[in-house]
Formats: structure tokens, C-alpha cells, sequence
């Protein structure tokens, strides 16, 4: 297998399973730190998780095909996701991505994350992100932004270099 | 006046203060838990407790219901734990927060860490757990770093790991990530979720988590405020905790307020000690709706809870000192923010969430909004969840999208009666409430917009 994981990141693995009496527990985990590194979930990377959890691939593979959050496949560089439900709503979140995509040359209508063709940014409608108070929000990969205008949302953007 | 009550949040937005330990200790951090380590067992009335079930005892004494949605008492909850089993107790702490409309544990989480990781420790403690989880929401990465960074801290302090402050007692808590599914805030699917699987939920009987959770071992499941309750219990005493709030609904309730509202955001109150249109209209709270707009609906629960339509008035049964009932009337914007009104209103305070909708609100266009997060959000185990959150979704997308026929109202009302009770879980209900306390509520608007696309399609077509 090509897969190699690095040291770092395969130390950090083997201490998360310790947290567990139960290796299967620490799928989401890993696959958390796997998709924090290489940017999504490959095959070879599910077959490794599931050797190093002494599980069957195809306990990994249905992990990764229920939770919204694991891809399978390279997303951008900036991955943006707006809140589609209904306080963000009420607050102009539809408009916002409406605007957004069009900026980006990317279908509003679409289901799903959507990727810019110079792979800068990914952008995807999701669900309520806890932040109702301060709607419409988004995040950008891990970074959080609030009462979030279409030049407010532009001006970030072109600082993503 | 109608106030804020700040008890859990005292400290959260203060000038200065900040996550890490440090300033957690100057504000007298772990001193509740310092006090619960030293307790002895004692007899009450004839009967003896050791210090672990006089805990216990205490948070059922202080009323303390669960935040995370059902109002379940948490002592009750605590004493249907399988003690007897042999098997390890496991404790998790709910902090998936996917309610929509939802956003107080985030506050707790992001801004005073520790007192959540207290409250843990201190409930641990109570209940001979050794291992417990906080499991959060995928889409809180800085609230999971802050958690993990916390929990370093209080392990090089000795709050936490093996002997805590020489007290022989040992506890480990790990953070564990969710990946973006609504449904791992139900609790067995957590716990299935935390087991590494698909998180589907477990049917009860027999998974009560209580009995057969993590593992199959005795579970106690927790929301992150119910959890920081139990350390104030503790630091001022359950009379004294008993006492806040109002009788059957104690203590404390952050209130997240968003929508069409001037001043949105969270909000601590007494339970039961503003009423909904104190916290909409007051000043201290929401300062009313936007200029010249008048109120048209409000989601008061959380998403699954049952909308009010302006101008509601309930018949509200009330207990009188003598024992016999009375019989009130009410007007929706005069009742008081509580588990158990908002319950004999027919709708429920939930998750503490209150989502305003203004005069400018398209009724037709939020419910399909809210439909299409659950047709989103099932597991897919049921069928008549899985079929029916999409079927209702797929019918309030083209009533929104000028495609509706008159006849959709009572067959949005069909599915969703054929959904509740039929389900393993409560998402039936959750997804089939909305829909039909909508459609039921605003039944005109709906046909209305039905029957006029009718109209439009006869007449394209001659
Ligand atoms: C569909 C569904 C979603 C839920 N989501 C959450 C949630 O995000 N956070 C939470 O604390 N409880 C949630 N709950 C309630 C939990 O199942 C559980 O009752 C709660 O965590 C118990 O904690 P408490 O007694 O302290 O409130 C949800 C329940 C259902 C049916
Ligand atoms: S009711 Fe819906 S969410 Fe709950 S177990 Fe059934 S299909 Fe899954
Ligand atoms: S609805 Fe957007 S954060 Fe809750």
C-alpha cells in the first residue's frame, strides 16, 4: 500500500485510541485527524484505519458514507459552509450563498459540496451551526464568522490566498 | 422587572475573563469539587446514605431537569442506573448542540471550560463512573481544542486522573468529535456514534442507556448545562438551588433568542421567571421586533417543538394551595417561559431555543425549510421517517416553489400523523410536530398558496 501515514500524526493516532477500552470507538477520531491532514478520506486511507482498528474496511467505509462531515474526495483549499436552516435563514443565508456562488462561478442549486475549477475554494449549503443569535453565519475550514453581509463574505474571501 | 439571571454564565462574558485555568481558580473554580471530595456519608432520618448517594439525593431535591430537550428530572435519571451490574458506569456529557435554533452549551464550551469539566467531575464522582466522554459536535473544532486544552489543564492539577487530590479517586475524560449528523444528539444514537458506528438509535425498551448504554454497560447521558447545574447544586445547596426559578421548573435556563428579534442572543433567566413576551418584546432581552413589523409566529422549543401562532390563548390548569384546580386563561405572550406551561400549551420549551418570526415571514417557505433539514437529518432506520421526512419535504419544496396544489395541506397532515409513534426514536415526533402544528396553525395560508398555483397552472394551460 502507497498509503503512508507521517510519525507525528501516526503517534498522535495510537495515543486517541488509548482513550477508548474499545479500538472500533476511535473511527471518528481517526478519521478526523486523517482528513485533517490529507484533506479527505481515500480508500487506502479507510483500509489503513480499519487494519490499525482490527475492523473490516467496510466498518470504516459505512462511517464515512452516514457522517456529512467525510469526503472522499480532495476538496479546495478554503472550504465554506454557509447555514442553510432557518433562523440564518430569516437572517438573509440564502441570499448570501446565492451571491457567494455566483462570485465563485459556482450552481446555487446544486446538492452538496461544490468545488471552484482552480481549486481554491469549496463552498456548501449545511445545517444549523449552532449560532443562531448572530445569523446568517458560515465558517471558513475551521474559522468561524457571524452576522456575515455579502461584502463582509467577499472581503474574507479575498483574503484567502 | 424582568431580568437576566446570571448563574452559570456569571462569569462567561465578564471583563478579563478568560478559558484556561488560572483565571477559572481566582474565580473560585473547583471549590465546589473540593467540597464534594471531603463529603462523608450520613444518616437522615433513620436512613444512611453514603456521600455518593446523598449527592444523588440532593440534585433529585433540587428539581434540576434536564436542558438538553426532554425536562427529564436529573436525579431521577441518575437513580434508574444500573448499579448493581458489575459493569463499568459510563458518563457522557451531550454536547452535539444541533437543535436548531440552539446555541448556549457553544457559550459554556468556548468561554468557561472548566466549569462544564466541574460539573462533570463532581457527577462522575456521584455516580462511581471512572470514564466519561464529552461528545461534540463535528463543526465545533475550536470548542474541541479549547475542551481538550481544559482537560490538560485540570489533569496537571490532579482534578482529573488517578487519586484525584488524594481522594482515591480516579476519573479520565476524553473529548470525542462528531461529523456533522443531527441525529448523534439523540442519545443512543450518541452513544452508538461514540461506539464508532453509524449513529442509529437504539430502540428502548430494552437500550435504555441507563441499563444497556455504552458497551451495554449503565450510561448516564447529560447535556452540557444540566451538567454545570449540578456543580452550582452543589456550591449553594439544592434548597437554595430549589428556590431559583419556580416550583417544578428550578434553577436556571440560558435562552437562546434569534430570528426577527432587535437584540438576539443567549439569555439567563430564573425558569419561569419571564414570560415569552417579556423575552421578545423587553428591553433586557430580545427589545422587541423590528420597526413596524407585527409578530406572526414563534418556534419556542427548538425546531421540533410545536410553532404558536400570534395571538394564541390557552386554558391553563393551575393547582391551587387548597389542592383543587383552577382554570386560567392565557395569552401566548403571557406565558411564563417554563417546562411545564409551554408543555399544557401543547408545545414544549425543548432545547431553551425561541425562534421569532415576523409579519414579513413566507409561513410556507420556513416550514419547508425546516422540512428539509429532517429529511436531511434521518437515520434512515424507520420507514416511516425515512420516507416521510422526504416525502413532506419534497411537497413543501414545490408548494414554496409555485408548484402546490390545494389538496397538499391535508396530505402534509397525513404523513406526519402516520410518522409519530411510529418510530425508534423521537425524531418521528421531532419532524412531524412542525409539520403539523404549521399546516394546522396556518392551514388557510397554506391552501391559499396551494390553490393559487391551481389557478395559475388552469390558466397557463388554456
Ligand atoms: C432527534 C434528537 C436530537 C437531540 N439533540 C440533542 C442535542 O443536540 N443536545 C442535547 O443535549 N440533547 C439532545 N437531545 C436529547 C437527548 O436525547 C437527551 O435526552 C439529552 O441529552 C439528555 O440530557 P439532559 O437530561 O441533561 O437534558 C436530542 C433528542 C432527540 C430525539
Ligand atoms: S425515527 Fe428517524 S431518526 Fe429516529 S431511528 Fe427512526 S429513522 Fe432514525
Ligand atoms: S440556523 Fe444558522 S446557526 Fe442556527
Amino acid at each position: 500500500m502507497s498509503f503512508k501515514v507521517p510519525k507525528k500524526l501516526g503517534d498522535e493516532i495510537d495515543e486517541r485510541i488509548t482513550h477508548y477500552p474499545v479500538k472500533r470507538s476511535a473511527t471518528l477520531m481517526l478519521l478526523h485527524a486523517i482528513q485533517e491532514h490529507f484533506g479527505y478520506v481515500s480508500q487506502e486511507a479507510i483500509e489503513w484505519i480499519a487494519a490499525k482498528l482490527e475492523l473490516q474496511p467496510l466498518n470504516v467505509y459505512e462511517v464515512v458514507t452516514f457522517y456529512p462531515m467525510f469526503r472522499q474526495e480532495p476538496a479546495g483549499k478554503y472550504v465554506i459552509k454557509v447555514c442553510r436552516t432557518l433562523s440564518c435563514m430569516l437572517g438573509g443565508s440564502h441570499d448570501l450563498f446565492k451571491d457567494l456562488c455566483k462570485s465563485l462561478k459556482l450552481d446555487p442549486n446544486k446538492h452538496g459540496l461544490q468545488t471552484t475549477k482552480d481549486g481554491r475554494f469549496s463552498i456548501e449549503f449545511v445545517e444549523c451551526l449552532a449560532s443562531c443569535g448572530t445569523a446568517p453565519v458560515m465558517m471558513i475550514n475551521e474559522d468561524f464568522h457571524e452576522a456575515v453581509t455579502t461584502e463582509h463574505a467577499k472581503g474574507l474571501l479575498s483574503k484567502c490566498k | 422587572m424582568p431580568e437576566e439571571y446570571r448563574l452559570i454564565l456569571k462569569n462567561a462574558d465578564a471583563d478579563g475573563y478568560t478559558p484556561d485555568i488560572k483565571c477559572y481558580l481566582k474565580h473560585g473554580g473547583y471549590e465546589a469539587l473540593a467540597k464534594v471530595l471531603k463529603m462523608r456519608g450520613r444518616t437522615v432520618d433513620d436512613k444512611k446514605f453514603t456521600a455518593q448517594e446523598y449527592l444523588r439525593e440532593e440534585v433529585k431535591r433540587s428539581g434540576l431537569r434536564g436542558r438538553g430537550g426532554a425536562g427529564f428530572s436529573c436525579g431521577l435519571k441518575w437513580s434508574f442506573v444500573d448499579r448493581r451490574s458489575g459493569k463499568p458506569i459510563y458518563l457522557i456529557c451531550n454536547a452535539d448542540e444541533s437543535e436548531p435554533g440552539t446555541f448556549k452549551d457553544r457559550q459554556i464550551i468556548h468561554k468557561d471550560p472548566h466549569q462544564l469539566i466541574e460539573g462533570m467531575i463532581i457527577s462522575c464522582w456521584a455516580n462511581d463512573v471512572n470514564l466519561a466522554y464529552i461528545y461534540i459536535r463535528g463543526e465545533f473544532p475550536e470548542g474541541a481544542r479549547i475542551l481538550e486544552n481544559a482537560l490538560a489543564e485540570a489533569r496537571k492539577k490532579n482534578f482529573l486522573g488517578k487519586n484525584i487530590c488524594d481522594s482515591g479517586y480516579d476519573l479520565e475524560i476524553h473529548v470525542h468529535r462528531g461529523a456533522g449528523a443531527y441525529i448523534c444528539g439523540e442519545e443512543t444514537g450518541l452513544i452508538e456514534s461514540l461506539e464508532g458506528k453509524r449513529a442509529y438509535p437504539r430502540i428502548k425498551p430494552p437500550y435504555f442507556p441507563a441499563v444497556l448504554g455504552l458497551y451495554m454497560c449503565p450510561t448516564i447521558v447529560n447535556n452540557v448545562e444540566t451538567l454545570c447545574g449540578v456543580k452550582h447544586i452543589v456550591e449553594m445547596g439544592a434548597d437554595k438551588f430549589a428556590t431559583l426559578g419556580t416550583p417544578n421548573n428550578t434553577g436556571t435556563r440560558i435562552v437562546s433568542l434569534s430570528g426577527h428579534v432587535k437584540r438576539p442572543g443567549y439569555y439567563e433567566i430564573e425558569v419561569g421567571k419571564a414570560t415569552l413576551g417579556e423575552l421578545i418584546y423587553h428591553e433586557n432581552f430580545g427589545g422587541g421586533l423590528r420597526e413596524g413589523r407585527t409578530l406572526k409566529a414563534i418556534v419556542p422549543g427548538g425546531s421540533s417543538a410545536k410553532v404558536f401562532k400570534a395571538g394564541e390563548k390557552f386554558k391553563l390548569k393551575k393547582r391551587l394551595p387548597d389542592g383543587k384546580m383552577e382554570e386560567n386563561e392565557v395569552d401566548l405572550l403571557d406565558l411564563p417561559y417554563d417546562f411545564d406551561s409551554l408543555m399544557s400549551a401543547g408545545s414544549m420549551s425543548g432545547s431553551g431555543a425561541i425562534i421569532v418570526m415576523d409579519d414579513s415571514t413566507d409561513i410556507v417557505a420556513a416550514l419547508a425549510n425546516l422540512s428539509e433539514f429532517y429529511a436531511h437529518e434521518s437515520c434512515g432506520q424507520c420507514t416511516p421517517c425515512r420516507e416521510g421526512s422526504l416525502w413532506m419535504s419534497k411537497a413543501l419544496h414545490r408548494l414554496s416553489h409555485g408548484e402546490g396544489r390545494k389538496a397538499d395541506a391535508d396530505y402534509l397532515t397525513g404523513i406526519a400523523k402516520n410518522i409519530q409513534g411510529r418510530t425508534i426514536c423521537a425524531f418521528g415526533e421531532a419532524c412531524s410536530w412542525p409539520v403539523l402544528s404549521f399546516v394546522g396553525k396556518f392551514k388557510d395560508e397554506f391552501e391559499a398558496r396551494g390553490e393559487a398555483d391551481e389557478k395559475a397552472r388552469d390558466s397557463g394551460a388554456a
